[in-house]
């Protein structure tokens, strides 16, 4: 049985030009690009909630905003960066964009469900947004929203929070069964699973994560909705019900959701490297084995962040292990990309640079992230600035890089025309000081023992805060050649013309941007999508990516 | 030389050309696996509820077993009856299948009145200790799964009317509709099992 294309259903009924960014689209690449810019808006947000918090923390008095207000902003800004920034663009913007294009198909396995999904973002973004203003006051309870604080915060904003997270993890959802279906039953006929590139398999990894874990945070916070509504007491101790069950619950989900944000950065970087370095991936196989190793591992890890909640010496033990264990697959994924630049052409442009700079922060903050699962070591420094040095390590310097990466990487595929590379390299700078300049201090502040997640601290500590404050001032300031490039570069950028790299992945052996159908005639069949500098004389594209098949679906 | 990319010429069949093979069946099943995943989580909280959490003086876990029990055997037997349904469509025989969906419906909907006759005989009620708030929680979550199915079900049942869009060609709702039914009727066997027999 067959079922129609939705492409070919309605026509004319999809709007044309960019309208089309604002309807209801079926088509992959639309939905793509409205992930990543309905991300960025996000991002921005979160972005000015971060200022409000390094701007409270430049003093050690909280004189900036209230302390209520400063729960408040930090709870935001913890899930907007999360929920409705990071997990959305690399998951949503990037996987939607390119993973049809690698399986070889003219779109996801299920079109309208993948609209669907991507339409319940910004309604819940904004609901959380407005939670601010309507409800009188937001979640204040952290994006862990751990109870009992959550039961005793005000309930309105509680409960607008958990509705949003709700609604964010069925997208989420939603998002990860369509990409499952995509890899493994959409393939182009002829296409091994092992001549996938790796973003696809990145991909696979993180939505078999999202389909297995997520329900398990939904199922939670429907029973927190309740202790806060119904006065049930599944976590409240003075009911006679259990916490340290809820964060169980939660870190079942939250620790799998840190793969979910990094994996899909792990596969863009894969696609990144070989490119402007001129080499093959390196190491395949064992990429591939990593991946999923990361996946099984990353499920039985999750009690690592609740040390110090009085877990029992054999979970302590089973757990510190279990999670060293991730480093081994980390560590390889770790030396294949290195092997891959090794002895390549290096092309040291924007995208690079944040690749470069992705390494270099992920293995810090995988580091550190080893460090915090021996016990001894974390009860030390639970709850204090080391974990947030930590995971901004990881989440800032490892996904975020990335995103900008792919962004370098990728513009010219979704406009036809180039970033400016002057403009690139200056972010790329005042990104990666102001990064470092920001977050490295931490590691320092919660050794230590400042504590996390309060707006007034110990005056010891001032100096190292004004630093990193100055460090979160230049990353703002890195937004604006940013935003600037990719707003300009839209109108009267250089055209960049159908392959800028030279790439041999799929989606580059089409015009860019790309026909409604991805490809005019039949998709190519790339078996060996890395196969760079394995033609002696240099390779003859037109040959052998069939040019001539696709030319003609300039649009 | 063996170069790494092949243009591929040779034409597929129209129908593959602009449309694709039917996934939607292993797209159900893999949200019924997410699904299955919410279920796991309140299992894991309420075994771990009761082999930590005392519960206050005089309140007891032992539940009467005859009324789940019946609610149990009718659940099964209405994934039987589905199961024939399911099989009459397949070779065409419109008229048994629909019969056969009707005893389903009336199935769900005697487990759900069974379902109601329990809660009201009930000695506790939702906020009165954790165990009573797991147990609504867990047997409340899964009749929304049963209610919702009777309604799928009952969906089917007129789509498969003489002249309908379900066939003996077409009959997707119908095998999504089982494959559901099927689920929801495992989820209560492991349900039944923690709840009422441990
Ligand atoms: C080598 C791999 C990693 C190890 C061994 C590791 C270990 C840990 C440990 C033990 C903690 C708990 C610290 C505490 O609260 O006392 C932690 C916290 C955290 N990690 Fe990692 N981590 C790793 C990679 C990652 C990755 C890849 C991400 C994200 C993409 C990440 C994000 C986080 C976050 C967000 C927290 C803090 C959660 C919170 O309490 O708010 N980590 N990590
Ligand atoms: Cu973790």
């Amino acid at each position: 049985m067959t079922v129609a294309n939705p492409l070919e259903l309605e026509p004319g009924l999809q709007p044309q030009g960019w309208l089309r960014y604002l309807s209801f689209s079926l088509d992959h690449k639309v939905i793509g690009i409205q992930y990543l810019v309905c991300g960025f808006l996000f991002y921005l947000v979160g972005g000015a909630l971060a200022g409000v918090i390094r701007t409270e923390l430049a003093s050690p008095m909280s004189d900036f905003v209230g302390r209520d207000t400063y729960n408040e902003v930090l709870t935001l800004h913890g899930t907007i960066m999360i929920f409705l920034w990071i997990v959305p663009v690399v998951n949503g913007a990037f996987g939607n964009y390119l993973i049809p294009f690698y399986v070889g198909a003219r779109d996801m396995a299920f079109p309208r469900l993948n609209a669907v999904a991507f339409w319940l973002i910004p309604p819940a973004g904004l609901l959380l947004i407005s939670s601010y203003f309507l409800a009188g006051a937001a979640s204040q309870s952290g994006w862990t929203a751990y109870p009992p604080l959550s039961l005793t915060t005000p309930a309105a904003g509680q409960i607008v929070w958990i509705l949003s997270v709700l609604l964010l993890g069925g997208s989420s959802i939603f998002g990860g069964i369509n990409f499952i279906a995509t890899v493994l039953k959409l393939r182009r006929p002829g296409l091994k699973l092992m001549q996938l590139p790796m973003f696809c398999w990145a991909m696979l990894g993180t939505s078999i994560l999202v389909v297995l874990a997520t329900p398990v945070l939904a199922g939670t916070l429907v029973m927190l909705s309740f202790d806060i509504i119904a006065h049930t007491g599944f976590f409240n101790p003075s009911l006679g019900g259990n916490v340290v069950v809820y964060q169980h619950l939660f870190w079942f989900y939250s620790h799998p959701a840190v793969y979910i944000m990094v994996l899909p950065a792990f596969g863009l970087v894969s696609e990144i490297l070989p490119v402007h370095a001129r080499k093959p991936l390196f190491g395949y196989t064992t990429m591939v084995y990593s991946i999923m190793a990361i996946v099984v591992l990353g499920l039985v890890v999750w009690a690592h962040h609740m040390f110090t909640s009085g877990t029992p010496p054999w979970m302590r033990l089973f757990f510190t292990i279990a999670t060293s264990f991730i480093a081994v697959p980390t560590g390889i994924k770790f030396f294949n990309w290195l092997a891959t630049l090794w002895g390549g052409k290096i092309a040291l442009n924007s995208a690079v640079l944040f690749s470069c700079a992705f390494i270099f922060n992920f293995v810090f903050g995988g580091i550190t992230g080893v460090a915090l699962a021996q016990v001894p070591f974390d009860i030390h420094v639970h709850d204090t600035y080391f974990v947030v040095g930590h995971f901004h390590y990881i989440v800032y310097g490892g996904s975020v890089f990335v995103i900008f990466a792919s962004l370098y990487h990728w513009y010219p595929k979704f406009t036809g025309r180039l970033l400016n590379e002057d403009l690139g390299r200056l972010h790329f700078v005042l990104t990666f000081i102001g990064f470092n300049l920001c977050f490295a201090p931490q590691h320092w502040l919660g050794l230590n023992g400042m504590p996390r997640r309060v707006a007034e601290y110990d005056p010891a500590f001032t100096t190292w805060n004004q630093v990193s404050s100055v460090g979160a001032l230049l990353m703002a300031i890195s937004t604006l050649p940013l935003l600037i490039n990719v707003v300009v570069t839209a109108f009267r950028g250089p055209v960049a013309g159908d392959n800028p790299w030279n790439a041999l992945t799929p989606e580059w052996l089409t015009s860019s941007p790309p026909p409604v159908e991805n490809w005019i005639g039949e998709a190519p069949l790339v078996t060996e999508p890395y196969g760079y500098g394995e033609h002696p004389g240099g390779f003859d594209l037109d040959r052998i990516s069939g040019r001539d098949l696709w030319s003609s679906g300039k649009s | 030389m063996d170069t790494s990319l092949q243009p591929v010429t040779t034409a597929q069949p129209a129908s593959e050309e602009h449309g694709h093979p039917d996934f939607r069946l292993f797209g159900l099943a893999t949200f019924l696996v997410a699904d299955g995943m919410t279920f796991a989580g309140f299992f894991a909280a309420y075994l771990t509820f009761r082999a930590v959490n005392p519960l206050p003086e005089g309140a007891i876990y032992e539940l009467e077993l005859l009324l789940p029990t019946i609610n149990t055997v009718l659940l099964l037997v209405s994934s039987f009856t589905f199961h024939r349904a399911g099989t009459a469509c397949r070779s065409g025989r419109m008229q048994t299948s629909r019969r056969w969906l009707l005893l389903s419906i009336a199935l769900g909907i005697a487990f759900l009145a069974g379902q109601m006759v329990e809660y009201f005989s009930l000695p506790f009620g939702l906020t009165d200790n954790l165990f009573a708030s797991t147990f609504y929680a867990l047997t409340g979550f899964h009749g929304l799964h049963v209610t919702l199915g009777v309604i799928c079900i009952l969906i089917v049942w007129f789509q498969a009317r003489p002249g309908g869009s379900i066939s003996q060609d077409s009959h997707f709702g119908l095998e999504a509709a089982e494959l559901y039914w099927h689920f929801v009727d495992g989820i209560w066997v492991i349900l039944y099992g923690i709840l009422y027999l441990l």
